[in-house]
């Protein structure tokens, strides 16, 4: 997919070193994808600047669609009033996103990353609501995988399973995860690991699985068989690492 | 008698005045229960209208001198009053048209548009502990006051006492909205420094005003 279809994230902070540092974060999952860091003020204040949020917006817009996330409050009220100024087709197309600005730029920018349309990059920044689910998640996660077996036997006619043990160093952390995410989005079918949606950043994060575990990736979708065996050889594969 | 354009320069000159001379008081009431910045911001943002007045072209109006306001507190103040006041000022403009004067009923439309756009901007409500606190009372001591056929000026003292009031009634509030409301109970007892703000500008919209009938 060209890079100009793609949907462009703005990082909006009250500190330009927060943004910047967001992009430089995102970046490692997110190497190709649009990202513009719009923090502090124009002479380098701690503040927002409506003039850079405006431009951020400009750069980030390649016609499909700009995702904005923001920090305090403040930050919020200047990429609104940003938006008020924007031409009405290009406001149509540019989302305020309410989510973490680390989390759910993160996964805004993988989703982005990915080549997803505007709703699914809002949508993937939107799962870093709530971060007590995603801990509770984390905990759940090694009873998952205990569980995939007997799940694997259940699982009806026309659905496909793999198990795979992670031999990476890291398992599946940020880099990892966002490598199995970026390749399930690929594909149509719905995918899961240990029961977590495959597209979805933060889920797959918050499983918490590190080298050693066993993990199940299934689809009940018939169609979903390629998806499975595709992320099953990424991750038999060690996602490039030792 | 209606108000032109030179007492809308004449109330931005106030304004900045007057804001340059409680600067330090603003932020003291922001350090209390914000981040302390709310008195540099506006002091900034004001300044920075002051030479662009002298480049307004010849025939503006009114309307002209608010927006122009509005964009250059937008982009200058960096805060959460920067956007709040420029789409007040800017929603006040809309509502100030190409007038070349404003009467008593259009002085309480443009502040009642003002307040609605921070409404809309910053979704506070009355008792939020915000700037609404001081617009709200504003707003409805200038409409009564123009409904009784008071002229302009009035209708501005008015409603620039009942900000004063409205700044002085958030002292006790809890804060619900805004930088302040990380604080909790503990901002009962403080100020809101955007309700201060506001009744100060209000009151130089009036003093203006006052200085104009008696030219």
């Amino acid at each position: 997919m060209a890079a100009s279809d793609r949907v462009g994230v703005v990082f909006v902070s009250h500190s330009a070193r927060i943004a910047e540092g967001l992009v430089e974060l995102a970046r490692q999952m997110a190497p190709s994808a649009t990202l513009v860091a719009a923090g502090g003020t124009d002479d380098g204040r701690i503040g927002t600047s409506f003039d850079l949020v405006s431009a951020g917006i400009v750069e980030a817009d390649a016609g499909a669609g700009v995702v904005i996330l923001c920090d305090l409050g403040s930050a919020i009220l200047t990429a609104e009033t940003a938006l008020d100024f924007l031409d009405d087709e290009t406001r149509g197309r540019v989302r305020i996103v309410d989510a973490p600005l680390v989390e759910g730029g993160v996964a805004a920018a993988v989703a982005a990353e990915a080549g997803d349309d505007l709703e699914h990059v809002v949508a993937a920044a939107e799962t870093a609501r709530g971060s007590a689910a995603g801990a509770s998640a984390t905990e759940t996660g090694a009873a998952e995988a205990s569980d995939a077996a007997s799940r694997a036997e259940a699982t009806a006619a026309g659905s496909h399973a793999r198990r795979v043990t992670l031999i990476n160093a890291d398992g599946l952390h940020a880099r990892p995860a966002a490598e199995l995410v970026k390749l399930a989005s690929t594909f149509g079918p719905r995918v899961t690991v240990n029961g977590t949606d495959a597209k979805s950043l933060l889920g797959i994060m918050s499983l918490g699985l590190t080298k050693g575990a066993t993990i199940e990736i299934a689809s009940d979708d018939p169609d979903g068989r390629e998806a499975v065996d595709a992320i099953a050889a990424l991750a038999e594969s060690g996602f490039g690492e030792h | 008698m209606g108000l032109d354009i030179t007492w809308a320069v004449d109330w931005v000159r106030r304004s900045a005045d007057v804001i340059a001379e409680h600067r330090l008081e603003l932020i003291k009431l922001d350090r209390e229960i914000g981040d302390g910045d709310h008195g540099e911001n506006m002091d900034r943002g004001f300044q920075a209208v002051l030479p662009k007045l002298d480049d307004l072209p010849a025939g503006s109006t009114p309307g002209d001198v608010l927006k122009l306001v509005a964009t250059t507190l937008i982009s200058t103040v960096g805060g959460a009053a920067g956007p709040l006041y420029g789409t007040a000022y800017l929603k006040g403009a809309g509502v100030a048209g190409s007038a070349t004067s404003l009467d008593g009923r259009a002085i309480a439309a443009v502040l009642t548009a003002a307040r609605d756009g921070i409404v809309l901007r910053g979704k506070a409500e009355s008792g939020d502990k915000t700037m609404v606190d001081a617009w709200t009372p504003a707003v409805e001591a200038a409409e009564a006051a123009a409904s009784n056929g008071s002229d302009v000026a009035s209708v501005l003292d008015a409603a620039a006492d009942a900000a004063a009031a409205g700044s002085d009634a958030t002292i006790p509030l809890v804060a619900r909205k805004g930088r302040a409301s990380y604080l909790g109970e503990r901002s009962a007892g403080h100020r809101d420094p955007g309700a201060q703000s506001s009744a100060l500008l209000l009151r130089a919209a009036a003093d203006a005003a006052s200085a104009a009938a008696g030219a």
